[in-house]
């Protein structure tokens, strides 16, 4: 128990004494995760039973053993990414929102209405869809650009035998290993018009502080900085693996052969390169254009949604405007734009074969 | 003798970058650092500042009058121990529960060839595919019916399965690389399969099972999009729900988010660190085929 004021003790000594996470709340999760566990070993239990009576005794199944040991991976990818999933296309045809969460009807009608809506009406109040596509979009590419650029340059400078070599390469990996969440956060508050240290520094170099968080335009700019920042790291990592394992021989043929620097990356490096460059810039299209947590922390998409992108804009329409028929909907749209993009990429470029399957 | 190692290095000498240019490199690089790390000192500095000094245009690093007020503030007067403490029990049991799922699915890709087995795993790979704020709406209803709306359970089963496939893909490639030798000993020997699994495969996959294990507890320890949307009473929140609830109170608890930022990160930044090599290494191990 929390003690807020103790008659004969100055209130602050007592509750300077006691941190908030009690024993209260020690047991009461071990108990709520000690149930959790044994319901979920009971299922896994009576589901195995079920099955071996079924794959072994009964069919003398050849294969019932790996499909027993399949069966309980099986049923929970079923159950939490297969169900919701198929669950999400339901409510797409649905009319449910916060006046309907429980009495909603569905039907062909309302499904093409929800579709209809997604494109011909404001997502949420200002921006529309096609706005928001084109915004993604712009901000997608520019940061896969910024991250393989900036990720390049690093790898390249770091792909010599020098001194310090390790010491760059752990404090120029720290954006990444720092949890996304306490980055965004905390761009957020040096972002802050008069405290943040941009605008400080900004002025200490005698120019204008910016309107970072306010203007629309500059809020833009401010969370692909940040976005940015975040995404060079893991760019200079994967480029600077692929580098290394370029033969010196490569470089030093080219060389008796009279190529310039600029000639050799063009010749060597950028197709050795490439089987890992791939792999690489299809995980940074997916990651950033669904970015979430940099626009919806530093942000809140705002203002005026004026950095609102797709994912962002689904989130506020189904968990601020629950408007959640329409909000499944308009995942569907947005899954359907990335599942083309990728399988058009994935065609083009060769895909994930050179990575994965060598 | 001229091996490769000493013919590339005498050509980097022949070639030889003259001083200047090492020089630019080099402030090339610290430039870089800099900008990757400032950020990051900043978040200490500002922990530091005394209340007074909350709000200062200062940039110094160690502010004047520095202070360790607001991690006492933070532990003691805020719900700080409670947040981490939630976000270690939905974590790890999350984790516990997706490797188990995944150690058993992986070893019957990697040791049997049964029919729909190559589907199987192209099928988990595509599930990657989906994203995560696709399924928000749905899981979120479910969950609101199944009354396990701010619930350890309900954030549990969310994460769990998550990161399943991925474990599936990691473990099943370090399978891979164990020799069947090794189990079909064990088999002649007069041990179940599951046995063999147990005995055999297990304590032999430690490092695969380590780094899935990792992954998996970075994501749900992490996650702020699901956590947002699951979770309302104060007293269930997970850290990066209550470090955004901290943050909008900027004027009065920026120091203590920064605080609260330093003690979360840190531990973050070392066993990354730490990790970054093995789980390299762990990863192109996995890639490995027989």
């Amino acid at each position: 128990m929390r003690l807020g004021f103790c008659p004969g003790l100055p209130a602050s000594e007592v509750v300077k004494a006691l941190i908030p996470l009690t024993w209260e709340i020690v047991a009461r999760g071990l108990g709520e995760i000690g149930r959790l566990l044994g319901i979920v070993a009971a299922s896994v239990v009576v589901l195995e039973g079920l099955a071996y009576l079924i794959l072994y005794r009964l069919l003398r199944y050849k294969y019932a053993l790996p499909f027993m040991l399949l069966l309980p991976a099986l049923v929970g990818v079923m159950a939490l990414i297969i169900y919701p999933f198929g669950f999400n296309i339901y409510l797409a045809f649905s009319n449910m929102n916060m006046f309907r969460f429980k009495e909603f009807s569905v039907g062909l009608s309302h499904g093409i209405t929800n579709l209809l809506d997604v494109f011909r009406l404001p997502v949420l109040q200002k921006v529309t869809f096609f706005q928001l596509l084109s915004r993604t979009v712009l901000w997608t590419v520019i940061n896969v650009a910024c991250h393989v650029l900036g990720g390049l340059g690093l790898a390249i400078l770091l792909n010599r035998p020098m001194r310090g070599k390790g010491i760059y390469r752990t404090l120029l990996v720290v954006p990444w290993a720092l949890p996304q969440v306490i980055s965004a956060l905390a761009w957020k508050g040096e972002f802050h018009y008069q405290y943040g240290f941009v605008n400080l520094m900004l002025e200490r170099m005698g120019l204008h502080p910016v309107q970072w968080l306010t203007d629309p335009r500059w809020a833009f700019v401010a969370v692909v900085l940040v976005n940015v920042w975040l995404g060079i790291p893991f760019m200079m990592v994967v480029l600077l693996g692929g580098l290394q394992s370029i033969s010196q021989d490569y470089y030093d043929a080219a060389q008796i052969d009279g190529a310039s620097a600029w000639q050799q990356f063009r010749a060597v490096t950028m197709p050795l390169l490439k089987p890992v460059l791939t792999p690489a810039v299809i995980l940074g299209v997916v990651w950033t254009f669904n970015n979430f947590n940099v626009i919806y922390l530093v942000t809140k998409g705002g203002p005026m949604e004026g950095t609102d992108l797709l994912v962002t804009s689904m989130y506020k329409a189904v968990f601020e405007f629950y408007r959640y028929g329409f909000g499944a909907a308009y995942a569907l749209v947005i899954f359907v734009f990335l599942f083309i993009f990728s399988a058009v990429y994935l065609r083009l470029s060769g895909g994930f074969k050179g990575a994965w399957e060598s | 003798m001229t091996t490769g190692a000493a013919r590339r290095s005498a050509f980097r000498r022949a070639r030889g970058d003259s001083p200047a240019k090492r020089a630019l490199i080099h402030a090339v690089l610290i430039a870089a650092c800099v900008a990757s790390v400032y950020p990051l000192l900043r978040v200490i500095s500002v922990s530091l500042r005394p209340s007074n000094q909350l709000l200062s245009t200062n940039l110094a690093l160690i502010p004047p009058g520095a202070s360790l007020e607001n991690y006492r503030a933070l532990i003691f007067d805020r719900d700080f121990t409670i947040w981490l403490w939630n976000s270690l029990v939905v974590a790890a049991t999350s984790v516990l529960v997706g490797l188990m799922l995944a150690a058993t699915a992986a070893y019957a890709f990697s040791r049997w060839k049964f029919p729909g087995r190559r589907a199987g795993l192209l099928f988990l790979l595509t599930t990657q595919m989906i994203p995560a704020g696709m399924l928000l709406l749905p899981i979120y209803i479910l969950v609101v019916r199944l009354k396990l709306f701010n619930t350890y359970t309900g954030m549990t089963v969310a994460y769990s399965v998550g990161s399943v496939p991925f474990s599936i893909w990691i473990l099943k490639g370090y399978y891979d690389t164990i020799p069947r030798e090794l189990d079909e000993a064990a088999l002649v020997d007069g041990a179940s399969p599951l046995m063999a699994f147990y005995r055999v495969i297990v304590p032999l996959s430690t490092p695969a099972l380590a780094i899935a294990g990792l992954f998996g507890f970075m994501t749900a320890w992490n996650d702020f999009m699901m956590a947002r949307v699951m979770l309302q009473k104060a007293t269930m929140f997970t850290w990066p729900i209550g470090f955004q609830k901290l943050m909008d109170q900027f004027q009065t608890a920026w120091g203590q988010f920064a605080a609260a930022s330093v003690l979360v990160a840190i531990p973050a930044l070392a066993l990354f660190l730490y990790s970054s090599k093995w789980l390299v290494s762990g990863m192109t191990l996995g890639g490995v085929k027989e």
